[in-house]
């Protein structure tokens, strides 16, 4: 009995010590492979949109079957891959919504992040009604009625008052300033995900229900459901400053590409093509489609782009 | 046995969600103890004095404070923010982690090691090639309960479950997914075992770590997911720390537990015989506590399935990165495609690791060529066979095999949203029942809750205590509530309060129910088995979306996906409690002529009390551990915060509401927890 159980501590043991063995020797393959291919292999963020994920689609195909790159796509929250960029644990951002804070942190006072340039795309936060709301009360597209129909928005969350709905706590928000600000009989309740708030919000179409929602383009959705915006005070430079006082609408944002500093200076072709890319909300949006509404995955979306439109992508190669 | 039963019954999350069967059985023997007895005691002389004391004390306090500091809300010049400093060490450690020695030279090994381990286990089962895989989980399974007859339907449900991962076309995000599993889990039993170890032996040790325990249960993730990225950088590391923080208590807690309820004879035995401790740990303690401490390795398996999508939120990849890119296109299809094979992982774990504890103590025919060493050898020649047959089939499994679900699957979602949201006749439909619930439910709970005093609130949180346990249960309890009013987040942590008791109602009401009929009925168990399995292991992200179809974004949908988590749990330790209710007494009782509800009502019940109690304190651990989860589908408050410090980046934020969660768990847990220093 006794012996038994030395033999089997003793093959326990054994047992450990060819793992731990084989864990070190793994991971000097590891890191060898890494630096074997390392020059040749870009790491780039997949965030949780399929805009976004339409641009790391399309310029991961064009690095691995125009220049030759091995590329590595990893999935993670937005914040979360700007402290990445810094790390030089991936290499670009394709797709920013504007990040102050980071931008401030980790371009101007660590110089770890650069410019990568304009994407191209413009995005634009507002809110929204249906089309169909909209064609039977026209003038709701003003914010100064929507008091008026404040009933119609409301549900069992928004207590009496009409609801705003809101999304992800990814995505920058001043609405809850601007209700107050503006005095409107509006609630705003999170849905606290995407996913969530596109649910509800097709759900709602289905039904032909009014609603009101905070709402974005370029978005995928906007292919399937007709929403119409509702005007907001108008935006002035500067009028966002004090979050506490906001009372006007969003800026235009120009999407931005930020690149790790290292990369953008040894990452040869790699870098420059990713600086170069550059297309337009339409031409996204064809793509974002593919890939949400016909439910393609990526890569073959962005295949299929990519050999339609080869005068597009063409300039974006580096220039030999 | 009393030391047994203090550690099973004690703190909220000291018995670990009961993830599988096997549980209760080790639960009940101890639980049992404990009944009515106290609980008669605590109800005849203690409770008036006790009141009574409560009521003096109120008397001289509530005026006071209710003048210094007003009767509204938690008052402002009580609350400490501590998001400022939390914010701070945030930027720390982001401006220091390429210097500072404390990174270079330790941290950043930790987090090679980590990336290295994992990607190490990944080659390998990636150069077995899909046959070695496949087969050598079957034969484990198999060896493990047995081989022999007794060891096939293991070996067959092992069997189905990589079928299925392969069928559904996810059979490498498995195998990475098995990969993070393999060494979360060996650190994570590791490490419980050490802990295990120190607390079984000492008191003190013991004392001190259960708090610690606790919180690392109860603390959401998402909290300190943000903190493990700023050290570690997005990817393995951080993904593999939040799980072994998370799966380890479980080991930790049955280790403790298998240690001291070794039976205390033969201890003394072991003694006389000259033993030194180390002999006597070695010999009689820790094979003594094998049982325990094996179930405690199939919990911290489950937990950390559990972790699988959150861990993909920081980029470790696999099922959960399947599970959660399904959303942003909203496709629930693709997220079951990928929900599915984590419930098959989970089943083929713990029927395995159940069935190999069940094997322990029951002695095996000795010889044949199916037992001991000759076993194993024959399974490992079984693998490496299939090893080599990897250079016939290929390494990748064979992509003509796999079965696209996700059209159908969604087309089957909308279908159903649709015809149940609305529009039946009679019932209404569920959104009827949402709105409904909310208007004359939640929200007269919410309101009346923030219209309390704050000092009403302590008082009311203060006398639940008291009732049900000491003075000390109740002093812990204040202080934890009056903590959330200090950290600034009293109103939000109402509202989550009256989610998390309004879904734990539900979830009684429904569990207690489906228990009975569940002890009544063992087919309709066995039946009930794995769909009781797949609503506790598959991740809740799979879900979201038809909830939300069907609910709306509203607090109700975050309680539906509450009691969905929940109920399971309860279900079963009710059953379980019920079935082990004496015979003798059901027996004496049907012969005095009770009817089988009298029965029913008059004597299982009560003499099942204890597992009713532990069931509603695993349901508290349950609820709150997805309020979290609950903020993505308009759960709103805490959870939400907690959700957008991670997203966001703002570690004040996150942490705040996260411990403020770990404090409600801890008032509930106090008064949910019945008097346990007694006897």
């Amino acid at each position: 009995m006794n012996r038994t159980r030395t033999l089997r501590t003793a093959a326990v043991a054994a047992a450990l010590g060819v793992l731990s063995l084989s864990a070190c020797s793994a991971a000097e393959t590891g890191k060898s492979q890494e630096a074997a291919g390392g020059e040749k292999t870009v790491k780039l963020t997949v965030p949780s949109w399929v805009g976004a994920q339409a641009n790391t689609a399309v310029a991961s195909y064009i690095l691995e079957e125009e220049l030759g790159y091995k590329v590595k796509t990893q999935q993670m929250g937005e914040v979360l891959a700007w402290d990445a960029l810094s790390k030089g644990d991936i290499d670009a951002i394709m797709e920013d919504w504007g990040h102050p804070k980071e931008e401030k942190q980790y371009v101007e006072d660590r110089k770890t992040v650069v410019k990568g340039g304009d994407l191209g795309v413009e995005g634009h936060i507002g809110w929204f009604v249906p089309k169909y709301f909209a064609d039977k009360h026209p003038d709701v597209t003003d914010w100064k009625n929507l008091d008026k129909y404040a009933k119609e928005f409301a549900t069992a969350e928004s207590g009496g008052k009409g609801e705003l709905l809101e999304g992800s706590p990814d995505y920058v928000t001043n609405d809850d300033a601007i209700i107050k600000n503006l005095g409107l009989n509006l609630k705003t309740n999170y849905a606290g995900s995407e996913a969530a708030q596109i649910t509800a919000i097709q759900k709602n179409v289905k039904a032909k229900k009014p609603f009101l929602t905070y709402w974005w383009t370029p978005q995928w959705l906007n292919a399937q459901v007709d929403l119409v915006e509702v005007k907001l005070p108008e935006y002035k430079e500067g009028c966002d400053a004090d979050p506490k006082k906001i009372a006007c609408a969003y800026p235009n944002t120009p999407l931005q590409k930020f690149l790790n500093a290292d990369f953008a200076k040894n990452g040869g072709e790699a870098a420059e093509f990713l600086k170069n890319f550059k297309w337009t909300t339409e031409q996204q949006n064809e793509v974002a489609k593919m890939i949400a509404g016909e439910k393609m995955s990526p890569e073959a979306a962005a295949e299929k782009w990519v050999k339609a439109n080869e005068a597009t992508w063409k300039q974006w190669l580096p220039k030999k | 046995m009393a030391a047994m039963t203090a550690a099973v019954t004690t703190p909220a999350s000291d018995e670990t969600p009961d993830k599988v069967p096997g549980t209760e059985k080790a639960r009940d023997k101890a639980g049992r103890p404990a009944t009515g007895r106290s609980f008669q005691d605590l109800m005849r002389h203690p409770v008036k004095g006790k009141l009574l004391v409560l009521a003096a004390l109120a008397a001289v306090l509530v005026p006071l404070s209710a003048v210094v500091w007003g009767s509204g809300p938690w008052p402002g010049a009580l609350s400490v923010d501590i998001s400022g400093p939390l914010d701070d060490a945030n930027t720390w450690v982001i401006d220091n982690r390429d210097s500072h020695p404390l990174f270079l030279y330790f941290l950043l090994h930790l987090s090679n090691t980590a990336t290295d381990a994992v990607s190490g286990v990944y080659s390998v089962l990636d150069a077995m090639g899909w046959t070695g895989v496949f087969a050598a989980g079957v034969l484990f399974a198999w060896r493990a309960a047995g081989l022999g007859r007794g060891g096939v339907k293991v070996a067959a449900t092992a069997f189905g479950a990589f079928a299925v991962c392969g069928l559904l076309g996810m059979w490498d995000a498995t195998l990475l997914t098995i990969a993070l599993m393999v060494v979360a889990v060996t650190c994570a039993a590791l490490l419980g075992v050490l802990i295990g170890l120190a607390a079984g032996l000492s008191d003190r040790v013991d004392r001190l770590l259960r708090p610690v325990l606790d919180t690392m249960q109860v603390l959401p993730a998402f909290a300190y997911l943000l903190p493990f990225v700023l050290v570690f950088g997005t990817g393995t590391p951080a993904a593999l720390f939040c799980t072994v923080i998370y799966a380890a208590p479980p080991m930790a807690r049955l280790t403790t537990l298998g240690l001291r309820g070794a039976d205390p004879a033969v201890l003394e035995a072991v003694t006389s015989l000259g033993a030194s401790p180390w002999q006597r740990l070695r010999t009689a303690r820790l094979p003594l506590a094998r049982k325990q401490m094996l179930l405690g390795l199939n919990q911290t398996i489950m937990m950390a399935l559990s972790m699988v999508v959150i861990a993909a939120l920081v980029g470790a990849g696999g099922l959960g990165e399947e599970v959660y890119s399904a959303l942003s296109t909203v496709d629930v299809g693709k997220a079951l495609a990928a929900g599915i094979p984590i419930v098959l992982i989970a089943v083929w774990l713990d029927r395995t690791t159940a069935a190999a504890g069940d094997r322990i103590g029951r002695s095996t025919p000795g010889g044949g060529l199916l037992h001991g060493r000759s076993g194993w050898a024959l399974a490992g020649g079984g693998v490496v066979a299939a090893v080599l047959l990897r250079f016939v089939a290929g390494t990748a499994w064979p992509e003509g095999w796999t079965f696209a679900i996700s059209t159908p699957v969604n087309k089957a979602q909308v279908w159903i949203t649709e015809n149940l949201s609305s529009g039946i006749p009679v019932l209404g439909g569920t959104e009827t029942w949402s709105e409904h619930f909310t208007l004359w439910v939640l929200n007269p709970m919410r309101d009346g809750l923030t219209a309390l005093p704050w000092w009403a609130v302590l008082l009311l949180v203060a006398a639940l205590a008291w009732l049900v346990g000491t003075w000390m249960t109740a002093l812990t309890a204040t202080l934890a509530m009056a903590a959330i009013g200090v950290l600034g987040v009293w109103t939000k942590s109402l509202d989550t309060l009256s989610q998390v008791l309004a879904a734990l109602v539900v979830t009684l009401v429904l569990g207690v129910l489906a228990g009975i009929v569940c002890a009544r009925a063992g087919r309709l168990e066995r039946w009930l088995r794995p769909v009781l399995d797949a609503m506790q292991t598959m991740p809740q992200f799979v879900y979201l979306i038809p909830v939300v179809a069907l609910f709306g974004v509203a607090r109700v949908s975050a309680i539906v996906a509450a009691v969905v988590y929940a109920l399971p749990a309860v279900v079963r330790i009710t059953a379980q409690g019920l079935r082990e209710v004496d015979p003798a007494a059901l027996e004496a009782s049907r012969s005095l002529g009770a009817s089988t509800r009298q029965q029913l009502l008059r004597v299982q019940l009560p003499l099942a009390r204890p597992a009713l109690q532990l069931a509603v304190n695993q349901g508290v651990v349950l609820v709150l551990a997805v309020v979290v989860v609950g903020a993505l589908v308009g759960g709103g408050a805490l959870g939400y915060d907690v959700v957008k410090g991670l997203s966001r980046g703002e570690m004040g934020l996150g942490m705040t509401a996260g411990v403020a969660i770990v404090c409600l768990g801890l008032v509930l847990d106090r008064i949910t927890q019945p008097a346990r220093k007694r006897g």
